[in-house]
């Protein structure tokens, strides 16, 4: 009796697991729910702009799901070419991130300990100003008569201005802009905290500088790969503000389409359709990713 | 007697011929500090030879330059007649085994022993052999497929030195080989890794701080001091016969008296310490002038109690028992003389166990044979 009372108390190791548990179970789980909910309704006019599920008529208590939202997303083209383009542009902008993140975050670990944090400092320094403003500044650069045409135009690179600006290429410019220090954060905590004895052995085995990288450092940095390619692969897939100003009315990606179905089409019921979709797709690469950290640890442990 | 004596001046003459590695007139600087200070030594072919000393004072430096993580700023490094200064270290017939064994966490065992094969294009069925082989040597087969964090220190250390082994390397670096092992098994080990090197027969060096540790394994050590060779010699030689003052007390412990010269003979010298009831005699002579001032080192085992006053007319000295401590097989006796200084000496088991050993605040005299000083001009 005694312990069963004691069960119910609050003890430490229970607030401090509850806490994060209640905060995400109130502001993740619930507002998801109703999304999911909006998404089985009926678009209609008035307020809230959907039908509910629920109806009571005659003592009768019935639930209608409406499939058809989910129907129309698995038959339209436009729908399936946008979950494609969306996943491809976020892909695209995550390898470039990478080829482009790992020599910085290389540079910074393997540099004096006095200026790592003043680099480090340097990568993150952009997060000051507001994400809009930065993506907006883009614009001035890479429009037909922006500063990046000029300058090339007045080098001589070029005799027509590129056509960057409402194009995929600015999309990506903006995508690799806005997230590389997403990617360069894990992989520096990774490559920081390296034993460069490991590559001194290497060394001494005999393997050159390269095969050195190859062997060691790059499987060592493993994990901090695939947790950069996750921070900036998920938020890019449902990006709206990047394609929205920098791509051309072609860029095909499902944060715009959320955006024109919720606001412009106040079809709320297939904006949730829309949304729950690509949380499944993204829940993919994370449940593949979770289970194979879950195996390592295990394997550590053994 | 004499004749050691002669040798110890010039160690370098007698056994040894060209010399397999040659290290010749090596500095290194890091900015204004001086790591290592004009350091020439040579090592035989299949010779363990240990660099000793305190920590800071080089002996890592030394061996990084030899693995070729570091260049000197003078001098050259000649393996097996081969100058190695411009050779990176992923060209030298050189491996080492690492203080923290540096094994790649994420390789198997079999892996991380086949990694330097892999790097020189060995074919598949000879690394698979020849890491056989190697972890058959050291006992380690059975855990080919653990990963490094799978194994205790002394498991990884066995791995580490497979690798370090495996390709089959003209020289081999140890550094502080036994430094990351419990106390406990330190011993043991020292002894499988010396069975071990001797079976593979490889020319070996070995870095280690502690004198222990060299005396037991090591054919030959070198005594560094501030990035300095101070003394080269085998254990026992360096032992009996130091060259300094620094070699006597850094090499096991010992009693220092303070003095001048004041006759020398080819056979024999006498030295008088100011404070000391006797001379000193020591029954070989040295090469200096009258008035010299010099030390004399006395090792504790070389070291007599008595309540009576010795025969002798020379090497003795008075005082009063200050400290015993029984060290199970033998007793450290501190002896406090009258000018305050403190005499150290081992008192075997044997006497101890006769029952007339002196104890605490007993008035006791402390003598030694002509033969048991060793006179230090440096
Ligand atoms: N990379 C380095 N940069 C500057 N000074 C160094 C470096 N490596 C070693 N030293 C200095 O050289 C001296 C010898 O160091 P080391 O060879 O590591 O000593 P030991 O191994 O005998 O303890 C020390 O004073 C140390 O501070
Ligand atoms: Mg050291």
């Amino acid at each position: 009796m005694k312990t069963l009372i004691l069960r119910w108390l609050p003890n430490g190791r229970r607030t401090v697991i509850g806490i994060p548990f209640t905060f995400l179970l109130l502001f993740f789980l619930v507002p998801f729910i109703l999304v999911v909910t909006i998404s089985f309704s009926q678009q209609q006019l008035g307020v809230p702009p959907y039908t509910p599920l629920t109806t009571l008529k005659d003592d009768v208590y019935s639930i209608a799901l409406n499939i058809g939202h989910y129907k129309f997303l698995l038959q339209d083209d436009l729908y399936f070419a946008t979950y494609i383009s969306s996943l491809q542009i976020a892909l695209v902008s995550t390898l470039l991130c990478l080829l482009i993140g790992f020599p910085i975050a290389y540079y910074i670990a393997r540099a004096s300990e006095s200026v790592r944090g003043t680099l480090m400092m340097m990568v993150m320094l952009p997060f000051w100003t507001s994400f809009l403003i930065r993506v907006y500044a883009w614009i001035g650069i890479l429009k037909n008569d922006g500063f990046l045409n000029q300058f090339l135009m007045w080098l001589g690179l070029i005799s027509a201005p590129l056509r960057i600006y409402h194009t995929n290429w600015g999309v990506y410019i903006g995508m690799v802009y806005s997230y590389l220090p997403f990617m360069i954060m894990p992989l520096y905590a990774h490559l920081v905290k390296m034993d460069l004895t490991l590559l001194e052995a290497a060394y001494d085995l005999g393997s050159k500088p390269w095969r050195a990288f190859i062997e060691v450092t790059l499987p060592l940095s493993k994990n901090g790969i695939i947790a950069g390619s996750l921070l900036v692969f998920i938020p890019a897939v449902g990006e709206y503000v990047i394609p929205e100003l920098l791509g051309g009315s072609d860029t095909l990606m499902i944060g715009r389409v959320m955006w024109d179905e919720f606001f412009n089409n106040v079809d709320w019921p297939m904006a949730s359709a829309v949304t729950c979709a690509m949380v499944l797709l993204l829940l993919v690469p994370m449940a593949l990713f979770q289970h194979y950290q879950t195996k390592v640890l295990e394997e550590s442990k053994r | 007697m004499n004749v050691q004596i002669q040798e110890r001046s010039a160690p370098a003459a007698g056994r040894q011929g060209k010399g397999f590695v040659q290290v010749i007139d090596v500095v290194k600087k890091f900015g204004d500090a001086v790591a290592l200070n004009h350091v020439s030594l040579t090592i035989e072919k299949n010779e363990l030879f240990a660099l000793l000393g305190s920590s800071g004072c080089g002996k890592s430096t030394l061996l990084r330059i030899l693995a070729g993580f570091e260049t000197a700023t003078e001098g050259k490094i000649l393996i097996d007649g081969e100058d190695l200064a411009r050779v990176p270290p992923y060209h030298r017939p050189v491996n080492m085994m690492f203080q923290s064994y540096a094994l790649f966490p994420h390789m198997t065992v079999e892996r991380n022993v086949g990694f330097g094969l892999r790097q020189e294009g060995v074919p598949k069925n000879e690394i698979a052999e020849r890491v056989n082989e190697a972890l058959d040597l050291v006992q380690m087969r059975r855990f080919a497929q653990r990963k490094p964090h799978q194994l205790s220190g002394g498991q990884q250390q066995r791995v580490a030195l497979a690798r370090s082994l495996v390709k089959r390397p003209k020289l081999l670096l140890l550094d502080e080989p036994m430094s990351a092992l419990d106390k406990k098994i330190r011993q043991q080990t020292q002894f499988e890794l010396m069975n071990i090197l001797n079976k593979v027969g490889v020319t070996c060096v070995m870095v280690t701080h502690d004198q222990e540790e060299a005396m037991t394994m090591a054919d030959r050590l070198a005594v560094m001091s501030e990035g300095e060779v101070v003394q080269i010699g085998g254990p026992t030689e360096v032992y009996e016969y130091p060259n300094s003052r620094f070699s006597a007390e850094f090499i096991g412990s010992t009693n220092l008296f303070d003095g001048v010269v004041v006759e020398d003979e080819p056979d024999h010298v006498y030295v008088e310490a100011p404070g000391l009831p006797a001379r000193l005699y020591i029954n070989h002579g040295i090469t200096g002038p009258l008035g010299m001032n010099v030390s004399v080192s006395v090792r504790p085992e070389r070291v007599l109690l008595s309540r009576a006053k010795p025969q002798q007319p020379y090497n003795w000295v008075q005082g009063a028992v200050k400290d015993v401590a029984y060290m199970g097989s033998y007793a450290l006796y501190r002896v406090e003389l009258g000018n305050g200084r403190m005499v150290t000496a081992n008192v075997a088991g044997l006497v101890l166990s006769q029952g007339e050993a002196p104890s605490y605040g007993d008035e006791v005299f402390v003598s030694w044979s002509e033969s048991s000083g060793v006179v230090l001009t440096k």
